[in-house]
């Protein structure tokens, strides 16, 4: 079998695997060629494929360059990055003379959604517009079919956490966990699981009161400060999101600014009320002039979220 | 590459040859990220892309060059510049590295 023959056939069955080629090389700085390898056997378009465990497949030229460039791929499967890095002939930190390019194939993220409720529906459908493979989770059978959540990869009839138990080992810093039973006899003990995988996101849903009250049952769960900062909630950015199809955007944004590091604003990072007003419009000239600015002033709305 | 799969698998089992292009770079503002994909069979098909349409026939050039010269793989760097030697630009002002070669691995 080929390398490209094992890393299509990787690829169809969604399995984890990396690509590394030498996209340059620098001869000046010690590899040879496009024509002639040189003394580290370093060429042009050479390849390794990597998986996260196991032997690799190929060589780009040398057993030193191989090693660390397996050991890169395979943080890169990790965080599913794919880009091009620089290395010395045999692997060498802070030189320029290979380029390789590792292109990370990871199978799709996971989204585990505690809560078969309206917003879970939505937020489903946003999860996998973003590509993620969905399991949504609830012990109540009544409410978690494959009928209702038809979007969902899974519907688990289960106890948050003992399905975390079953399936938290193979959470890692790509996958996400989304609580929105905002019942306590049910959330407290999912976020408790969740807190114990890789989880990269873990959001809860529910108003700044019941947050508040959580906080304090987690705490008394065990829960320490470090824990408590990993939970985003109330879950969502600050958008003002109120049907279950704007907090599903507003979750999935929320996703992503974490994963990239930007500084949008979350709900958790901010004070005041989650859904916008009725009639709320931005600054600026408001569309309809001061009959649809009024309601500025109008009755504040709950800020939670409607009940599910 | 997941998503040029089909087509070179078929042109593959018609035992034509494929050569591929992947982004592997992307300075400043660029349409596609790193591992944007095409494949291009040797009587000129393409599947796939690696941009927003501005440096495909760019590309596809050099594939059809790498498949019917000696099948040696070269970088190419697309991108605005004043420069001359930067025939094909993007209009966005990035600039993008791609990697074309055989698929013969």
């Amino acid at each position: 079998m080929t390398l490209y023959e094992a890393l299509r056939d990787a690829l169809r069955a969604e399995e984890a695997v990396a690509l590394a080629t030498v996209v340059e090389l620098t001869p000046e700085e010690g590899a040879g060629d496009a024509g002639d390898p040189g003394e580290h056997g370093v060429g042009l378009g050479a390849k390794l494929l990597v998986r996260p465990v196991g032997a690799e497949l190929g060589t780009l030229g040398n057993d030193d360059l191989d090693r660390v460039v397996t050991r890169d791929a395979r943080a890169a499967l990790e965080t599913g990055l794919t880009s091009t890095r620089h290395y010395g002939p045999r692997g060498q930190a802070r030189r320029r003379a290979v380029a390789v390019f590792i292109e990370s194939f990871a199978p799709p993220p996971h989204m585990v959604i505690f809560g078969a409720v309206d917003f879970t529906a939505a937020l489903g459908r946003a999860a996998k517009l973003l590509g993620y493979r969905v399991t949504v989770c609830d012990a109540r059978p009544v409410f978690a079919t494959p009928a209702r959540f038809p979007m969902a990869d899974e519907v688990v009839v289960d106890w948050p956490d003992r399905h975390l138990a079953k399936v938290g080992g193979e959470l890692g810093p790509r996958d996400a966990v989304c609580v929105l039973t905002h019942d306590p006899k049910f959330d407290v003990p999912a976020i408790v699981a969740a807190l114990r995988t890789r989880v990269g996101y873990l959001g809860a849903m529910g108003s700044r009161r019941t947050h508040a009250e959580r906080v304090a049952r987690l705490r008394e769960a065990g829960v320490g400060e470090e824990g408590l900062g990993r939970v985003m909630a109330p879950i969502g950015l600050d958008i003002g999101a109120r049907t279950p199809e704007e907090t599903a955007v507003s979750v999935c944004a929320e996703m992503i600014a974490l994963r990239t590091g930007r500084k949008a604003p979350s709900l958790r990072d901010v004070e005041g009320p989650i859904h916008a007003r009725a009639g709320e419009a931005p600054a600026g000239p408001v569309p309809g002039g001061a009959d649809a600015a009024q309601g500025r002033d109008g009755p504040h709305l709950d800020d939670g979220r409607p009940p599910a | 590459m997941k998503e040029v799969l089909g087509e070179v698998e078929r042109w593959r089992a018609a035992g034509r040859r494929v050569a591929v292009a992947r982004v592997v770079a992307v300075e400043g503002s660029g349409p596609r990220d790193p591992g944007a994909t095409m494949a291009v069979s040797e009587d000129g098909e393409v599947a796939g892309s690696v941009s927003g349409g501005c440096v495909e026939g760019a590309v596809v050039e050099q594939a059809l060059e790498v498949l019917a010269g000696d099948g040696v793989a070269r970088l190419c760097t697309f991108g605005y510049s004043d420069d001359e030697a930067f025939a094909v630009g993007l209009t966005c002002g990035g600039t993008v590295h791609v990697f074309v070669e055989p698929l013969d691995w």
